[in-house]
């Protein structure tokens, strides 16, 4: 085991060192010069121009540059936001448990959702309840999903009243920031209707970002499924006498959900692509709503750590599905 | 060639087909979504025609009318009217033109450059493969819509650049899969007899090798074109994608979504057209998939 998570970690290095050059080279890309882009419209002297190309580095070579930005990286240095002048790698972590805590939810209702539906589909093949639930699968698939999320405020919000439009928490209430998770912080400050609050907040924007994952991870538990329940092993544990439930539920199961977690893992890429969308919607103070601020104000550095720091998760947590994948399935393990 | 093996080879390709269709045709999901696709393509062809207004012409006296059959709504505006008085479904019928033209602009040139990469690629092997896949992985490493929404920042927002930017993200996927159906060929009897009859490495590659790794792209192409409306109106709606007037469908529910607690209508409308729009490819594409690879139905 120990190997394969050696060799995987190892494969990472060149898409590490791609993902950086990519970040390294978008602030050099922009037409224009970065110093003059940064200063504003006002402008800037040829003293202060000087200046500043020694404190960015820009006048070294530009092998050079890229090894002081990627040391500096690896510190934890991402650069300054231009317009709140404070560290890019602050204002990601600032921002990060807001689409952390909304990307769990949305996640958990998905899988929760979708592998049951896909597991009864499966089951009942060729069956109207079948037909029904892959069709709904199937339109929540192709679910632009800023359109439903729209939908979603008109009918939940407009019409009938039930949850807040935007924002993660009422203004009435101010808990203290303890772990950045609202629902968590809600708890454990203890005021009444905080919890609840915060709760109300987060329905819509999560099952808009449910969507998506959930019809893929409902297709995908179907179609593994049958595949499981064609093997000879199901149809010996029938042929002993097992009963359908257990045969479904342990035999079948277990082995159908290798790569539907998988599928779970390809997903936060998705997740966060989606939440891009969502939490401008839903005025959501996350990664994908500051990304989205930062692009249409041209703050470079913010964008540039950004990008770097999302490839990076996306990143990690493929790695832990392909370790996780690993670990359950030895036949990968020794490839 | 004589006209006997030509009239072979023609045989052979209806008889291909017409299995093809039978297959197609049981998946009445499919054929629904061809018979709406269809008639997408008439609509947007015809769109001038069709269209009971101009899409970008202003009537002073009609801003924000409701759909004809709710109360205050005229039947010359029968989906409605926006808030400086355009005629919501000339809009529409007019989107339907750039939805199309994207969807066949991105998937053509990612169809390009992915069957290229993805040959060379599966075709030399060695340090050329290594090379071309990770940096395929790079750009797999991106949120596909994050990456997108930073190159158009990059190369300033617009429609052209948009699709560019959408093209360049869906391309890994065509690279990853025509490299492993060459890879699962290469090494075949038929290829290594052309190989010995005396064939280059570019006839090799894309007269012998390519026919027969068509399956899988031609389903990946029908997946890409839905995600490609999709990835554009989401740029559009943005504000990164086609910019206003254009009647974009996603840039017009970036214009309408200020109303959207006062005019339900100019909210509903662009994005019904992009759901129905990318459900009829999706099942089209389901159909191909069954109908074309009986091996790929499960997965």
């Amino acid at each position: 085991m120990f190997g394969f998570i050696l060799r995987r970690v190892g494969m990472l290095i060149p898409t590490f060192i791609g993902v950086s050059l990519v970040s390294f080279f978008f602030i050099r890309l922009i037409p224009g010069d970065p110093i003059i882009l940064m200063s504003g419209e006002r402008g800037i002297s040829p003293e202060r121009y000087a200046q500043f190309q020694e404190l960015f580095g820009y006048n070294k070579p530009i092998i050079v540059q890229y090894f002081d930005y990627l040391l500096a990286v690896l510190q934890g240095d991402l650069g300054k936001s231009i317009s709140t002048k404070l560290p890019v790698w602050s204002e990601f972590f600032v921002r990060f448990p807001a689409t952390l805590e909304l990307s769990f939810v949305a996640i958990f209702l998905a899988v929760t959702i979708g592998v049951p539906a896909g597991i009864i589909a499966a089951v009942k093949r060729a069956t109207s309840v079948d037909h029904s639930i892959m069709g709904i699968a199937l339109v929540g698939y192709s679910m632009p999903i800023f359109w439903s999320a729209l939908m979603m405020i008109i009918v939940f919000s407009g019409m009938l009243g039930w949850t807040p439009v935007s924002g993660r928490l009422s203004f009435m209430f101010f808990p203290e920031s303890i772990t950045g998770f609202m629902l968590v912080d809600t708890w454990l400050s203890g005021e009444k209707g905080a919890f609840a609050s915060a709760v109300h907040h987060l329905v819509l924007p999560s099952i808009a970002l449910a969507t998506i994952p959930l019809a893929v991870i409902a297709r995908q538990t179907r179609s593994a499924m049958l595949e499981v329940l064609g093997e000879d092993y199901i149809r010996t544990a029938r042929a002993k006498g097992l009963g359908r439930r257990r045969v479904i539920g342990l035999h079948a199961l277990r082995n159908a959900l290798i790569p539907v977690i998988t599928t779970i893992g390809l997903q936060v890429g998705v997740l966060m692509a989606g939440a891009i969308l969502t939490e401008t919607i839903f005025s959501w103070p996350g990664i994908g709503k500051w990304m989205v601020e930062s692009i249409s104000r041209r703050d470079y550095p913010v964008i540039q750590g950004g990008l770097l720091m999302i490839a990076f998760l996306v990143m990690f947590v493929n790695l832990m599905v392909d370790l996780l994948y690993g670990l359950i399935n030895p036949r990968i393990r020794h490839q | 060639m004589t006209d006997v093996a030509l009239d072979s080879t023609r045989k052979a390709r209806k008889a291909q087909f017409a299995e093809f269709w039978h297959y197609f045709k049981e998946n009445r999901g499919a054929v629904i979504g061809l018979w709406v696709f269809m008639t997408l393509v008439f609509l947007a062809v015809f769109a001038d025609i069709i269209s009971p207004h101009e899409p970008n012409i202003q009537d002073r006296t009609a801003f924000l009318l409701p759909p004809a059959w709710i109360d205050g709504g005229r039947l010359e505006f029968l989906l409605g009217t926006d808030a400086v008085g355009r005629d919501v479904l000339s809009r529409l019928l007019h989107g339907a033109q750039f939805s199309l033209f994207i969807g066949v602009f991105v998937v053509s040139i990612a169809l390009a450059g992915g069957i290229s990469l993805g040959l060379i690629s599966g075709f030399f092997g060695g340090v050329i493969d290594t090379a071309i896949m990770r940096i395929m992985d790079v750009i797999l490493a991106f949120p596909s819509l994050l990456l997108a929404l930073v190159l158009v920042a990059l190369l300033g927002p617009g429609l052209v650049n948009a699709m560019i930017a959408i093209a360049l993200v869906l391309q890994p996927h065509f690279v990853r899969l025509t490299r492993a159906s060459v890879m699962a060929e290469r090494n075949r009897e038929y290829v290594i007899a052309a190989q010995v009859a005396g064939a280059g490495n570019t006839r090799l590659m894309f007269r012998t090798i390519l026919p027969n790794c068509t399956a899988p792209l031609i389903v990946q192409a029908t997946l890409s074109f839905s995600n490609a409306i999709l990835d554009a109106a989401a740029l559009g709606f943005l504000g990164m994608g086609a910019q206003p007037p254009t009647p974009e469908w996603g840039t017009m529910l970036a214009e309408a979504r200020e109303f959207i607690l006062s005019a339900w209508w100019v909210v509903t409308f662009p994005g019904v057209a992009i759901l129905i729009t990318v459900l009829a490819i999706n099942l089209i594409g389901d159909g191909l998939r069954d109908a074309l690879d009986p091996k790929l139905k499960r997965s």
